[in-house]
C-alpha cells in the first residue's frame, strides 16, 4: 500500500474507503468474483472488460459501481401476472415502480446531474416501467442524447423479449453492450399460466398461442445477441407452484444459448400492489425456497445472487437508491456534465480494487488451509468499497457470506429495518433484525453498541466490530481461521 | 364511429398513441385523448382497434 486512500465521502457521501493503510499486502490478482464465481482469469478478457465496472452484471463490481435507472420507455406490449401498470409507488422497491416518467430530454437533463454527483456511476439502464425495445423511439432518443454527452457511461436495457430481434442491430451500433432478457419459460403451456396476452404483429393474442411466440421471439433475440457478442442476463421471477421447477429446464435453454448470467428473482405479490398474483392469491417464494433453487441451478448457467430487485427509476450502489434526490424538481433546469468526481473516483477504485484482489486471494488461502469441512455463515454490514465500514444500527441490509472449503461466496443480501434512526436505538427493530438473521453465526460491522451486541447473542447470533474497516473477505478468512483452523491466526483483529 | 379513452383508468403508457393508424390519438394535460374527427375505428386498416388490443388496462379504450 502506498498512500492513505483519499477518503471519497465528501465526494459521494456513500462509499467510504479506509483512512488507515490497509492490512492485506498487495499482489497480483489472483482471484476475483463475477456475477457468481467466475475468476477474471477463468473468463475470456474481453468479457471481463465489458462486465467489470456493471453492477448487475458483476458482483465484484456492485461493491464499487452504481446503476441509474431512467424511466422513458412506459409503453409495453405484454401483460405479466406479476405487474400491474396502474400502480405506481413511490415508498415501494420493485421492478417497475417509477415515480416520475421522463422525455428523453429529461432523462438526459438527470444523468448529468446524476453524474456530476454520484462518482460511482457507471451504468445508464432502461427498465421500465414498459419494455425498452417496444417503446423504442424513447429508448434509442434518450441512449443516443447521453451517449453523446458521457461517453464513457455504459447502456443496458432490460426487455421482455417480444419485439427485441427487431432491435439487436440496433442496439449493437449504440454500442448496449448488456440486455436483461426477462424469460419465465420455455414450456409456453407455463407460459400461457403467466402471461394473459401479448400484443403482437397488430393484434392481441392469449394462451398458449401467445406463449409460444413470445418463447420463440425471446430465444431468437437471446442468438441474435450472443453472436453480436453482446452480453445477456436472464432474469427470471420465481413462481411457486407455476415455474419453480421449470427454471431448471430455462437455466439449461439460455445456458445452451449463451446467456451471460442466470438471475433468479422472487415473486412479489403483496395484494396491496394490485397484480393478478397479488389478488388471486399466489405466494412469492420463501427465502429458503430461492435458495435452494438457486443451489439446484449451480452449474448450469452462471447465477446472479446479488439482485435487489430495484425501482426502475433506481439511483446508486445497489441496495440503496438515492432516486429521491434526483427528482426533476430538484435538479437544475441547465447542468453541464462535469467528468471531474467520476474520473477521480475510478482512479481510486482501480487501485483499491488490484488491493482488494490480492487480500481476497490471501483469504481464500486462510480458509483453504483451515483445513475443516465446516461452513460458516457471516452477515456483513457494508456501504460499498468491499469494507465492512458501516455501523449495526445503520445497516439496511445484510451482505451474506458463506465460508466453506469451497472458498469464500457471497450467497446474498437481507434487508432489515434500520435498528438506530436518529440517534435512537428501536428495540422493535431489533427483534426483527434478529430474526431476519436467522441462520447467520456471526455478523461483521464497523461499530455495534453493547446492547444490541447482548441481544443478538441472546438470540444465538455473535457480533463483532473486531474487523471494522477491513476487507469482507480479508475479515472471513481469518475469522474461519480463527473458528475452525488448527493454528488460530491472529491476521487482523 | 370513434373510440374513446376513460381518462381515471389511464396509465398514461402512450402504447395507443403510436399503434394508433390514423394518428388520432395525443397527449393532453394529464391522459390521452382521442381526436372522434380522426378516430376510424381502425376500420379497413385492421382487424381488432388497435389502442384497445394494447392497452393494459381492461374497458380503458372503448367505443365513444
Amino acid at each position: 500500500m502506498s498512500a492513505p486512500m483519499i477518503s471519497l465521502q465528501g465526494l459521494s457521501g456513500t462509499t467510504v474507503f479506509d483512512q488507515s493503510p490497509a492490512r492485506a499486502k498487495s499482489g497480483g490478482c489472483a482471484s476475483s468474483s463475477c456475477g457468481s464465481s467466475a475468476k477474471p482469469h477463468e473468463m475470456d478478457s474481453v468479457v471481463w472488460e465489458k462486465i467489470k465496472d456493471h453492477p448487475c452484471f458483476s458482483e465484484e463490481a456492485h461493491h464499487y459501481f452504481a446503476r441509474m435507472h431512467v424511466a422513458v420507455a412506459p409503453a409495453c406490449n405484454i401483460q405479466c401476472n406479476y405487474c400491474n401498470r396502474k400502480y405506481d409507488c413511490a415508498n415501494e422497491s420493485r421492478p417497475g415502480v417509477v415515480s416520475e416518467r421522463l422525455t428523453p430530454d429529461q432523462a438526459l437533463r438527470k444523468v448529468i446531474g446524476v453524474a456530476n454527483e454520484v462518482p460511482q456511476l457507471s451504468v445508464l439502464g432502461i427498465a421500465g416501467p414498459g419494455d425498452a425495445c417496444y417503446d423504442w423511439k424513447n429508448t434509442k432518443a434518450t441512449f443516443q442524447r447521453v451517449a453523446k454527452e458521457i461517453g464513457d457511461i455504459k447502456l443496458c436495457i432490460s426487455t421482455n423479449g417480444l419485439a427485441l430481434p427487431d432491435r439487436v442491430a440496433e442496439l449493437a451500433e449504440m454500442n448496449v453492450d448488456h440486455v436483461t432478457i426477462t424469460i419465465n419459460m420455455v414450456d409456453p403451456r407455463i407460459g400461457a399460466k403467466i402471461y394473459p396476452w401479448i400484443f403482437y404483429g397488430n393484434r392481441r393474442y392469449t394462451g398458449v398461442e401467445a406463449a409460444t411466440i413470445l418463447h420463440e421471439r425471446q430465444m431468437s433475440g437471446l442468438e441474435m445477441l450472443t453472436a453480436r457478442g453482446i452480453l445477456t442476463k436472464i432474469n427470471s421471477v420465481m413462481i411457486p407452484g407455476v415455474n419453480d421447477e421449470h427454471l431448471i429446464e430455462v437455466n439449461k435453454w439460455v445456458k445452451e444459448r449463451g446467456a451471460f448470467l442466470h438471475n433468479v428473482m422472487p415473486l412479489i405479490s403483496d395484494p396491496a400492489h394490485g397484480t393478478h398474483y397479488g389478488l388471486s392469491g399466489q405466494r412469492g417464494p420463501k427465502a429458503m425456497e430461492l435458495k435452494a433453487l438457486q443451489d439446484r441451478l449451480e452449474g448450469g448457467a452462471k447465477l446472479m445472487r446479488h439482485c435487489r430487485q430495484c425501482r426502475a427509476d433506481a439511483v446508486g450502489l445497489l441496495g440503496e437508491d438515492r432516486g429521491q434526490e434526483f427528482t426533476l424538481d430538484r435538479l437544475p433546469d441547465k447542468v453541464t456534465y462535469d467528468a471531474s468526481k467520476r474520473e477521480t473516483y475510478r482512479a481510486v477504485v482501480a487501485r483499491e480494487r488490484g488491493d482488494r484482489l490480492a487480500a481476497k486471494s490471501e483469504a481464500l488461502g486462510m480458509v483453504k488451509t483451515a483445513g475443516s469441512g465446516k461452513s460458516l455463515l457471516v452477515a456483513v454490514a457494508t456501504k460499498g468499497g468491499g469494507r465492512i465500514n458501516e455501523h449495526f444500527g445503520h445497516a439496511k441490509e445484510f451482505q451474506v457470506y458463506e465460508a466453506s472449503p469451497k472458498g469464500i461466496s457471497f450467497v446474498g443480501h437481507r434487508k432489515v429495518e434500520q435498528y438506530c434512526l436518529g440517534g435512537r436505538a428501536e428495540d422493535k427493530s431489533l427483534d426483527g433484525v434478529i430474526s431476519t438473521l436467522e441462520g447467520v453465526d456471526i455478523v461483521l460491522c464497523a461499530r455495534i453498541g453493547n446492547c444490541p451486541e447482548d441481544r443478538l447473542k441472546e438470540g444465538g447470533i455473535r457480533a463483532t466490530e473486531a474487523y471494522g474497516y477491513d476487507y469482507i473477505e480479508t475479515a472471513i478468512g481469518a475469522l474461519y481461521a480463527a473458528e475452525f483452523g488448527s493454528e488460530p491466526l491472529a491476521a487482523t483483529a | 364511429m370513434a373510440f374513446k379513452i376513460i381518462a381515471s383508468q389511464c396509465t398514461q403508457c402512450g402504447a395507443c398513441e403510436f399503434e394508433c393508424p390514423s394518428g388520432a390519438i395525443k397527449f393532453k394535460g394529464e391522459t390521452y385523448v382521442i381526436d372522434p374527427k380522426k378516430c376510424t375505428e381502425c376500420e379497413g386498416t385492421f382487424e381488432t382497434q388497435q389502442c384497445a388490443s394494447v392497452c393494459p388496462v381492461s374497458k380503458t379504450c372503448v367505443p365513444a
